[in-house]
């Protein structure tokens, strides 16, 4: 196989893997915030909410919002 | 831990950055409308003996409008909203202070060495690169500075999620600091001809069709990283904040972020269609540039849709209007730019001046006046007055939506007409115009051009006097505004 048929599978699977990571981060996306785990469009008021006295935003991960609590 | 009771943002490194925006961005101006007359009226050519000449003043103009108007622009926005949205103040650490200061005297004296350099005629000729390798290494040292400022901002954030906006300013370091230092790998001419060159003259250390293509990996992305990227950056804090509406969906913000890193920096090869690098590699960079249509206009698509339910404001909120005209120029540039880079249509386009036709709808309608809107918004909470004039910004808004359009109507009529008359042969097959002939008839298009870098430069001094009357005589706000800012 030379240099240019190499090429040529490189950038077939490659293609295909970027679009298959894609779409997996798109369903990643809503399936993380349908399930709860994530609230991604909270985040939004980061911009809106952001006086240095204002409570942050920070995530909706329950892990690491548990966490915080417990740390209290 | 202290308190937070009394600890304010602190603006202090954000208003440099924003003198230096205006002082920049009407000099890198000022020589654009210049040598557009130039090329309309060549005897302007001879005003100032060799200092005044198209070919020492382009460069010029490029390098100031990026290096000094844009980067001023994006640090000005990046040290105002980054505090922000992490809701961490400047002032909780000594260092950050040292280190933001520093950073905007570095890059000032940088900035005015790399000036006088260009303007003596010291150049790498390499497109948006010239700089020699002094000024290299002082740019690399601001940009390490702005680095550690950023990364220690996020390091005591009390904001744990980082928004949107960071994202962008981070892949802008990022982007830019790759990009940077690959292109600009160069020796002086000294130590390469046993000692008959110059120590202040170097070449690249690519050779041929690898160094053309470094340069456009680099003069694209020098683009990308540059002009799309941290205005994004912007766009996403500042009209939500402005309008008071989150941003339509925070999770195709995500998505086209990604989007637009993973395609970007394989569209560069565009820029060598129909030249000597290898046929596959210039069909990648026309396919990628067309998909970078997807996260471009998902970015565009999202800020208008941020909008939605409050139209109303676009008539009463002249930052508004602005906002929305640069995210419309932003649509607008970047399906421009994938249609040119389809080969078909580039064997037209290639070396027109409907190329420079697209970069000016694209930096003067949507960089630039995202900057300026970006500002006007800042300077209120920033000087704690109001904008001084709301009928001035009103003026200033039409004067330039007309110059931006003035300029690349004409250039694409007369970037067509030239591709048109160079490829046009006779029934033999023999060219039928010469170079001159396309130059006599493009003249009215050039002088157009420079009427419309009159109008665009006058709506910039407009904006100058607006913030400078804002921060110095403007009436005093007795609070912050929360989210419309207030004008006179």
């Amino acid at each position: 196989m030379d240099i240019r048929e190499l090429q040529g599978y490189a950038s077939f699977f490659m293609t295909i893997l970027l679009v298959g990571v894609l779409y997996w981060y798109i369903i990643y996306l809503y399936r993380s915030e349908k399930k709860g785990e994530k609230d991604y469009e909270k985040l939004g008021n980061i911009a809106l909410d952001d006086e240095i006295d204002s409570t942050p935003i920070n995530t909706s991960d329950p892990v690491s919002d548990e966490k915080k609590e417990r740390n209290k | 831990m202290q308190s937070n009771a009394a600890l304010e943002y602190d603006y202090s490194v954000a208003k440099l950055f924003t003198y230096t925006t205006i002082l920049f961005g009407f000099l890198g101006m000022l020589i654009g409308t210049l040598i557009a007359a130039q090329l309309a009226f060549p005897d302007l050519n001879y005003l100032l003996g060799e200092y005044g000449t198209f070919s020492r003043l382009r460069p010029l103009h490029t390098n100031i409008v990026i290096f000094g108007f844009t980067l001023s622009g994006v640090f000005a926005t990046f040290y105002y909203s980054a505090q922000r949205v992490l809701k961490v103040s400047m002032a909780e650490s000594k260092f950050i202070m040292f280190i933001g200061k520093l950073h905007f005297w570095l890059y000032f004296v940088g900035a005015l060495i790399g000036v006088i350099t260009l303007l003596l005629g010291y150049t790498q000729a390499k497109e948006y690169a010239q700089f020699e390798w002094p000024v290299d290494i002082a740019i690399v040292i601001v940009w390490v500075l702005w680095g550690v400022a950023m990364f220690a901002l996020i390091g005591i954030r009390r904001e744990k999620a980082l928004y949107i906006s960071m994202w962008y300013y981070i892949a802008c370091f990022l982007g830019v600091a790759m990009l940077y230092l690959f292109n600009n790998m160069s020796v002086p001419t000294y130590f390469t001809s046993g000692g008959v060159g110059s120590i202040m003259h170097s070449v690249s250390m690519y050779s041929g069709t690898n160094d053309a293509l470094v340069q456009w990996w680099y003069g694209h992305n020098a683009v990308a990283f540059g002009f799309t990227v941290p205005i994004v950056a912007m766009i996403y804090y500042f009209l939500p904040k402005e309008s008071g509406q989150a941003v339509y969906s925070y999770k195709l913000s995500l998505l086209s972020f990604w989007g637009l890193m993973f395609v970007y920096l394989w569209a560069g090869s565009h820029h060598l269609l129909w030249s000597t690098v290898p046929d596959w590699m210039q069909t990648m960079g026309s396919v990628f540039s067309i998909v970078l249509i997807l996260p471009s206009w998902g970015s565009a698509i999202n800020m208008l849709l941020t909008m939605k339910g409050e139209w109303n404001q676009l008539t009463e909120n002249p930052l508004i209007k602005f906002m929305v005209l640069a995210s419309t120029f932003y649509m607008l540039s970047t399906l421009e730019g994938p249609i040119q880079a389809i080969k078909s249509v580039n064997a037209i386009a290639h070396f027109t001046d409907w190329i420079p036709g697209h970069v000016h709808d694209g930096v003067l309608g949507w960089v630039v006046f995202m900057i300026m809107a970006a500002l006007f918004h800042m300077a209120p909470r920033m000087f704690k007055r109001e904008i001084y004039s709301k009928k001035l910004l009103e003026a200033q808004f039409w004067l330039q939506t007309t110059a931006v359009v003035l300029y690349f109507t004409s250039m694409w009529i007369a970037g067509i007409t030239q591709g048109m008359m160079w490829r046009a042969v006779d029934e033999y097959g023999n060219l039928m115009y010469s170079f001159i002939d396309t130059v006599t008839v493009l003249h009215p298009y050039y002088a157009i051009r420079a009427l419309s870098g009159v109008m665009y430069l006058t709506g910039f001094l407009m904006f100058a006097y607006n913030m400078i009357k804002t921060m110095s005589s403007s009436r005093e706000l007795t609070e912050e505004p929360q989210f419309r800012s207030p004008m006179a």
